[in-house]
């Protein structure tokens, strides 16, 4: 089963008099461990595309299914849930909440999908299981601003894959580092993904992020176009 | 609701201002309160330990016991109304004691009553009185002779009695015919015969509002009976003085509620991007909300215990004579008002966290 269909996918705005297309008939689907590099110049329409993929908006038209869910018509409320207990995201600017400590930064999403001693215990537990295997396993007590921009990316790796997702969602995850430490991140990503069966689509402006990717599609004025 | 915690804890500076303004609210409430609650105890002790649901004055009194006169035929009149069961004078006297040894005079309520109130032990013999512990602050010793007034009526404390007073003024209860001994001394142009009271306190066998219509109907409107809630509040000052206080308090708990809007508004300004990606990750508004909602609680809290320890602390060094008194129910009631006003505010910035788009998490790009 694909981890991600979008079916003639558009998303209009109005601004002023003048309508705009950022999405126009988008056709997309992702093999279930399938890693995405969705290139394209700014402005193309590629965060509006991975929003409606991670349902954080919804399209003017067209349908949108995760897994084995049409999220096309589900109300705000319904999203929330949904992005909870299906999507991982890492963003651009990592966002980690800087007064929680690595560890805690996981349980953030643990605690939205868990609920009862039980549970918390097991999200704890995952918590630490995805700091040891991202190399943070003694760096869970520090504050983000005691980590290095590497180690902030990989707790926010880490952030996304805690709800065991069905779709990992990356918005420029390199962009904020140097080469070296991008191409790590790039390999993290790509071999967290492929471990746990786990589809992602990648956003980049980089093109030696392609090369970790078994795909590359490119949006330009918001229509898509298979690399 | 834990990370709001860890927030508090760890980040405890963040919060130093909105609590410290919260500290000074809290001083300022607290102080107001035990200002408006020492001068309605210290005025209404008298009225406020009378065993009765009724106080009669006369009709042109205009509801103050000290113009009021009622001669003792208006008395039987009073007593022979169905659903009275007993009825004692009261009378009251304001006016200054020389006080062995102190340069100042006393303020004093000389107090003449015949049914015994909450706290007195039955009327003294007469040239004695019982002292509400009040006037302990201007030098008054048990076994002390004062002299009353401008004759120098003496009068000799016998024993110690608490929150009893009159318009501030300390109690001194004494048997009617030295009232009215000392009355007549020093209002040589009003005397009262004997028999005859200021006021009347009456027990009722039936619903006190039915008798006081019966008294003042039968007497021919000579009377005005009032309850005894109507009677405390009727007290000279007292309305005006609970009504002004209540508003300041109104306006400083509006003043709380404004400090923590515009704190938790500015503080949600300063959030949006991590509520953004908050909300990305699946993290409801309400939960959002709810978190902000415990910081000002908490906020709210903890500025009570520093503000309450604060005032207890100023209080300790006031002078005795200021009438500022901290009682538990006005604490009470100050700390729900500060938590209450402290999430009202709080809950100002609901809208603005709920029009907060998760999209905004993913950049700003299309």
């Amino acid at each position: 089963m694909p981890a991600l269909q979008l079916i003639d996918v558009s998303k209009r705005y109005r601004s002023g008099d003048e309508d705009i297309v950022a999405v126009d008939h988008a056709a997309l689907t992702l093999g279930d461990d399938e890693v995405l590099a969705l290139v394209g110049p700014s402005g193309s329409g590629k965060t509006t595309l991975i929003s409606i993929a991670g349902g954080l908006m919804t399209p003017t038209s067209g349908r949108v299914i995760v897994g084995e869910q049409d999220i096309t018509d589900y109300s705000a409320r319904e999203l929330t849930r949904f992005r909870s207990e299906h999507i991982g995201f890492v963003f651009q600017t990592v966002n980690l909440v800087p007064f929680l400590t690595a560890r805690e930064n996981l349980l953030v999403v643990g605690e939205l999908v868990a609920s009862g001693r039980g549970r918390r215990q097991q999200a704890g537990a995952r918590a630490d299981q995805l700091l040891e295997e991202l190399g943070l396993g003694h760096r869970g007590t520090n504050l983000p601003s005691e980590l290095s921009g590497g180690e902030r990316q990989r707790v926010a790796i880490g952030r996304a894959l805690m709800n065991e997702p069905e779709l990992v969602l990356f918005d420029e995850p390199t962009s904020a580092l140097d080469t070296h430490l991008g191409e790590q991140v790039m390999e993290l990503i790509r071999s967290e993904v492929k471990g746990r069966g786990t589809a992602a689509v990648i956003v980049t402006h980089d093109h030696r992020v392609t090369r970790y990717c078994d795909r590359v599609v490119s949006i330009t004025d918001g229509r898509l176009a298979d690399d | 609701m834990r990370n709001a915690l860890r927030e508090l804890r760890r980040r405890p500076q963040r919060f130093l201002a909105v609590t410290a303004a919260l500290v000074v609210l809290t001083v300022l409430l607290l102080f107001l309160g035990g200002l408006l609650d020492g001068l309605f105890i210290g005025a209404t002790g008298a009225f406020r330990a009378q065993r009765a649901s009724l106080f009669v004055y006369s009709s042109d009194a205009n509801d103050s016991v000290i113009r009021s006169r009622i001669p003792a035929e208006l008395r039987a009149q009073v007593e022979s109304v169905p659903g009275v069961r007993a009825v004692g004078g009261l009378g009251v006297s304001l006016l200054g004691a020389r006080v062995p040894g102190q340069q100042d005079l006393a303020d004093t309520a000389v107090i003449g009553y015949e049914r015994r109130p909450a706290g007195v032990p039955a009327t003294p013999p007469a040239g004695s009185a019982w002292a509400d512990r009040r006037l302990e602050a201007f030098g008054v010793k048990l076994g002390q002779t004062l002299r009353l007034g401008p004759r120098g009526i003496p009068l000799r404390v016998r024993g110690w009695v608490s929150d009893t007073n009159y318009l501030l003024q300390g109690a001194l209860w004494v048997a009617p015919t030295t009232w009215r001994e000392v009355q007549n001394a020093s209002r040589p142009d009003a005397q009262f015969a004997p028999g005859a009271f200021q006021a009347l306190v009456v027990d009722t066998a039936d619903d006190p509002a039915t008798v006081a219509r019966r008294i003042d109907d039968s007497t021919g409107g000579s009377t005005n009976t009032l309850t005894k809630d109507a009677a405390i509040l009727a007290s000279p000052g007292t309305r005006q003085q609970k009504s002004t206080f209540n508003g300041i308090i109104g306006v400083t708990f509006a003043v709380v509620g404004l400090v923590v809007a515009l704190f938790f508004a500015l503080l949600t300004i300063e959030r949006v991007p991590i509520y953004g990606v908050l909300k990305a990750l699946g993290t409801t508004t309400r939960r959002l909300v709810a978190g902000m909602l415990l910081q000002a609680v908490i906020v709210a809290s903890v500025a009570f215990i520093t503000g309450g320890l604060l005032t207890y602390g100023l209080t300790r060094l006031l002078p005795a004579r200021i009438p500022l008194l901290l009682v538990e129910s006005r604490a009470i009631t100050t700390f729900a008002g500060l938590v209450l006003t402290a999430a009202i505010g709080g809950a100002l910035s609901l809208r603005r966290i709920a029009r907060i788009d998760p999209v905004t998490a993913i950049g700003t790009g299309t």
